[in-house]
């Protein structure tokens, strides 16, 4: 059969609904929730990244200073880094002063683009990984979350941060640069407050994501960041963490992940038989745990495969 | 009046439904191109959607360029064929497996250009073929952005490597993983032509074909397949040829398992 007009027409019009229906973004509303003196929460949604939930999938932070506000990790837009900048300005009476980005991952990076380039500040490894997928990022996020995106392009961080102590607005800061979740994974401890903001090294009820991740380093993160003398720690995903339960929840999962999906290619399973694996009743409470497992059968399982399986 | 008469016929004809399209059963998954893929893969043989044919694909296409697909067609009787096809695809169908005396399994990966349908169709012994599958988004270009493996440049280093295992399943049946290191290139990247494995096969140790495989572009980089072969004790042999003619090989012996039985 020859692909007629009158084929397409009749395909076309056989659409469901939905698929031809204009859908629109409607407004961020971050709320801000007090955790310690002068730092507040602001939690995202504890699931993948979808058009309902506008990309507000990762947690920020605010910190008062007398600088102005701290924003650890802007947002997925330019529309979120502005409704998080409003509401650090709501909850300080200050304006936002200095942007911290803890790694390239778009939940937590694009939204700098509401923001001056030079108080965004982030690791030198984050920059480069920005330059080198930012624009592959921003437009599989114009793909997924459309009118939410409207107006976001890539902003690079112009702030180096290093490893050791920073003062801004006379509150004192311990900056960690490492990696694991990604090449560059910054963690901030506010001296003040004993508050660990641990970016995506750890997640909390919510099942950790692995696109970037070299699991050895990850691990040996997880190792300093819990001699990490701390009160309270804020993950990346999922709920405050008062009791240091995510930090060895978050290693749990990751060991669980590597055992079972190298079981899984020396059983002779495949991907989606992989993807598949019974999820132990231990990890029940984590949100998105299927999904996760998918996505990391995909990121890690070419490689082991390329390792286990003898050469013919 | 003649005129208008002919107009009218020719008009009544072109109108008239194509008579393989009037016998195709309605697409529950309501795809642009259902009736297009029928008629051109099917001629005017029964199709019927049937879940006897299992179609397990992950809930999301986290790599564009690497979905695994696997299709159980166990439930049914003497399957002849098996193809695992993507509506949308610019290169629509990925394998067409002929399982001569192997299981009606088959589990590989396939590139994915845009959402679309992934579907197996069953072709049984009594000429009628058993669809299934479902819808799957995915970001764009995995036909049509260059294999990872072009960028790095090492290809041409690994060309047809192959890596390898197989678990006796118990009775009489063993199943077979292989991976070969290949571009398979889709002809759609600027300046790169079409280049890609075109046919797997599995012999027994006697010589006897248990598994026939037909390769398209539209098969991930790096092909990986498992079979479930009617064979307890190997060894194995794997043979493939590419779109060059180049041949490659690799011998398994089944190593004692059960883990793997499914």
């Amino acid at each position: 059969m020859n692909l007629t007009r009158r084929s397409l027409i009749g395909a076309a019009l056989a659409l469901p609904v939905a698929a031809r229906a204009e859908t629109f973004a409607g407004a961020y509303a971050p709320k801000a929730e007090p955790v310690a003196e002068g730092v507040w929460m602001v939690r995202g949604a504890d699931a993948p990244i979808l058009f309902d939930n506008g990309g507000m999938i990762a947690n920020s932070a605010i910190i008062a200073t007398d600088a102005g506000a701290v924003l650890f990790d802007p947002g997925v837009s330019l529309e979120h880094g502005k409704a998080l900048g409003a509401l650090a300005q709501a909850v300080t009476g200050k304006a936002v002063g200095r942007v911290y980005v803890s790694h390239l991952h778009p939940d937590h990076a694009l939204g700098a683009a509401a923001f001056d380039p030079a108080i965004v500040h982030a690791l030198p490894a984050t920059r480069a990984d920005l330059e080198r997928d930012g624009e592959g990022f921003s437009d599989a996020m114009y793909r997924l979350l459309s009118d939410w995106m409207k107006g976001t392009h890539v902003v690079l961080p112009l702030g180096d941060v290093a490893e050791g102590e920073a003062l801004f607005g006379g509150r004192r800061f311990r900056l960690f640069a490492m990696q694991g979740h990604s090449a560059g994974d910054l963690a901030l401890l506010d001296e003040a407050t004993g508050t660990l903001l641990a970016g995506d090294l750890v997640f909390h009820d919510r099942a950790p994501s692995t696109p970037h991740a070299d699991l050895v380093k990850w691990r040996a993160a997880l190792d300093r960041l819990t001699a990490v003398q701390h009160r309270l720690l804020l993950p990346g995903h999922g709920p405050l963490d008062r009791d240091g339960g995510a930090i060895a929840q978050t290693r749990d999962w990751l060991d669980w992940l590597e055992a079972a999906l190298t079981q899984a290619v020396s059983d002779g399973l495949d991907m989606t038989e992989a993807g598949e694996l019974p999820i132990p009743a231990r990890f029940a409470g984590l949100k998105a745990a299927r999904y996760e497992l998918q996505r990391s059968v995909s990121h890690l399982y070419p490689g082991l495969e390329a390792r286990l399986l003898p050469r013919l | 009046m003649i005129r208008k008469k002919i107009l009218l016929a020719l008009i009544a004809t072109l109108a008239a439904p194509v008579p393989a399209a009037f016998a195709l059963p309605a697409d529950p998954l309501k795809s642009p191109m259902w009736e297009y893929h029928a008629e051109r893969l099917f001629g005017g043989a029964t199709v019927r959607f049937d879940p006897a044919v299992k179609v397990e694909i992950p809930e999301i296409a986290e790599n564009q360029r690497v979905f695994p697909v696997t299709v159980d067609a166990r439930a049914l009787p003497q399957v002849k064929r098996i193809l695992i096809f993507a509506d949308l695809n610019p290169i629509p169908v990925a394998v067409d497996y002929a399982p001569r005396a192997a299981a009606p399994f088959l589990a590989t990966r396939i590139k994915l250009d845009q959402r679309t349908p992934v579907r197996a169709a069953v072709l049984t012994a009594d000429g009628v073929w058993h669809v299934s599958g479902n819808w799957i988004d995915a970001a764009g270009g995995g036909c049509s952005a260059p294999p990872v493996s072009r960028v790095k440049g090492d290809w041409a280093d690994h060309l047809g490597e192959m890596h390898g295992a197989a678990w006796a399943l118990g009775g009489t049946q063993t199943r077979l993983r292989v991976t070969l290191r290949h571009p398979m290139d889709t002809g759609l990247v600027e300046n790169i032509a079409a280049y890609n494995i075109e046919r797997v096969t599995v012999t027994s140790s006697a010589g006897t074909p248990l598994a026939d495989l037909q390769v398209f572009g539209a098969v991930a980089e790096d092909p990986a397949f498992t079979f479930i072969v009617d064979d307890a004790k190997g060894p194995l042999t794997v043979a493939a040829r590419d779109s060059s003619g180049l041949e490659f090989d690799g011998v398994v012996t089944p190593r004692s398992a059960t883990l793997a039985a499914r």
